[in-house]
């Protein structure tokens, strides 16, 4: 379970989250909506420690997320997929996604292929394991990115904008995948995206952030048909047409 | 016998003598070794320090990077030599030479390093401590070895660099390779000229190919970034004809 209590961030003076409180359950998908500037990369970037609130916490399974133990904290909770994918690019895809399992999780280098040989394989890239992120299209690279985010097991996966970078006709590629991913019970899901379509057949709640705060939240169906304010409103007619 | 200060037979003394001018070189090459590692340790060090997000750790780098740089190895040097005894170091003079030579070059990487830390986008750490890999990590899996194409040349020009600056040692009596040459034509013949030829050659001969191979490095990775960017740019064509079709 993933808890923000109250958390306020500021970077210098500008201050980007303003008392944010949330909770994810086990298992349970939540996408965040809001417009560009709301706040949404900082917050998911707070679930797993990349920032840390300037006041109120961040609890993951019950512990609270400080400089001192988010390391161990993330490496036991939480993955996460970046807008630019991020793939480490002096690496192949099998060495992206193997890092973490024989650095971070002890397997050899056996054992640690055949897991990332599996992960691929779900993300329908099993051919690619031995190209360098350069010798791939941008929705190969963000489903690697994916891969290794599932290889290493943790519950909890957070994506931030994961197609946002991409060429309009590799989206659906990586947004088949989260949706795939989006019906296993055991994961817990945090996404930050604009794709409304995929927001409504993947989240089992909708957060709307605005000015860095959480301004509405409800479930995909009420969130879209009934809007709940005429900020959400206002959004909504924007991006859908 | 002609007193011409290349002359012959001086050239022929020296081939005799050869033995002393080659230990020098060994010698020289001994110290540069030692100490381009203890440059490179107190270089990734001081690096990393100085791209870290906390501003005294930062403050540390600054400090080092700008006292050693600031300062000529030749007075870095004698200071050891003189002042540290005093303190109650005495150090052999291949020592003082590895440390001295050391010690200042390694502001010098620190700062190539640093540079090198920076042009990482910052994605790449975010991506690594995203997956649990602690600062030390992210470093050694992530970050340093993706800075390698980019500070092998710079890197290798203060390979260079360093090499030469070894002759420091020849003012302590440091048995390299400017202290031999220089003795051996002191203590005999007055043999200057070819003695320190010889020497000059001797650098040339290490410095010349380093710099050389640094400058075609990096003139070929300028190249294949090229040559991969026109290599997608080419297969996306491919793409968008095979759409179209
Ligand atoms: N590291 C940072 N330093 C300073 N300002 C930042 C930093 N990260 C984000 N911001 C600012 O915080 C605000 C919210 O950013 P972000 O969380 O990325 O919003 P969103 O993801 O909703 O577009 C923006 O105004 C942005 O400029
Ligand atoms: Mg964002």
């Amino acid at each position: 379970m993933i808890k923000m209590e109250h958390v306020n961030k500021s970077f210098g003076k500008t201050q980007v989250l303003k008392d944010v409180s949330l909770v994810v359950n086990e298992g349970e998908k939540v996408v965040i909506l809001g417009p560009s500037g709301a706040g949404k990369s900082t917050a998911i970037r707070c679930v797993n420690g990349l920032e840390l609130p300037t006041s109120g916490a961040v609890y993951l399974d019950g512990t609270a997320l400080t400089a001192k133990n988010r390391t161990q904290l993330v490496r036991r909770h939480c993955a996460m997929v970046f807008q630019q994918f991020n793939l480490y690019p002096h690496m192949t895809a099998l060495k992206n996604v193997t890092l973490a399992l024989t650095k971070l999780q002890h397997m050899t280098k056996a054992e640690a292929a055949e897991v990332a040989g599996e992960c691929l394989e779900t993300v329908g890239l099993a051919d690619k394991a031995q190209s360098l992120p350069s010798q791939l299209s941008g929705g190969q690279q963000q489903r690697v990115a994916i891969a290794r985010a599932l290889a290493t097991r943790r519950k909890i996966l957070l994506f931030d904008e994961p197609t946002s970078a991409l060429d309009p006709e590799t989206v659906g590629e990586v947004l088949s995948v989260m949706l795939r991913l989006s019906h296993e019970h055991g994961i817990t899901m945090i996404i930050v995206t604009h794709e409304m379509g995929f927001a409504k057949q993947a989240a089992d709640r909708i957060v709307f952030m605005d000015g860095g705060e959480i301004t509405a939240e409800d479930n995909p169906d009420a969130f879209f048909n009934n809007p709940p304010n005429e900020r959400v409103q206002q959004f909504l007619s924007k991006v859908l047409y | 016998m002609s007193r011409a200060p290349f002359a012959l037979w001086r050239w022929e003394r020296l081939w005799n003598d050869k033995a002393v001018i080659f230990n020098g070189f060994v010698t020289t090459l001994l110290v540069s070794l030692l100490a381009l590692a203890l440059a490179m340790a107190i270089g990734i060090v001081f690096g990393m320090l100085g791209t870290s997000e906390k501003k005294p750790l930062r403050a540390v780098n600054r400090v080092y990077v700008e006292f050693f740089q600031n300062i000529p190895l030749l007075v870095q040097v004698f200071f050891i030599y003189n002042a540290f005894p005093l303190l109650g170091f005495r150090w052999p003079v291949f020592t003082i030479g590895v440390v001295g030579v050391g010690i200042y070059h390694g502001a010098y990487v620190a700062e190539v390093i640093r540079a090198g830390i920076r042009s990482i986008p910052k994605g790449q750490g975010d991506a690594a401590r995203s997956q649990g890999f602690g600062y030390i990590q992210t470093m050694a899996y992530v970050i340093l070895p993706q800075t390698i194409k980019i500070i092998l040349p710079p890197l290798t020009n203060q390979a260079v660099n360093l090499i030469k600056n070894t002759s420091v040692l020849a003012t302590l009596s440091g048995l390299d390779l400017m202290y031999r040459a220089d003795s051996w034509a002191s203590q005999g013949t007055l043999s200057y000229g070819p003695a320190y030829v010889a020497a000059g050659a001797l650098y040339f001969l290490i410095c010349f190919p380093l710099a050389t191979w640094a400058r075609r490095y990096e003139r070929r990775i300028k190249e294949r970034e090229h040559l991969q960017l026109s290599e997608a740019a080419a297969e996306e064509m491919m793409l968008m004809a095979e759409e179209m079709l």
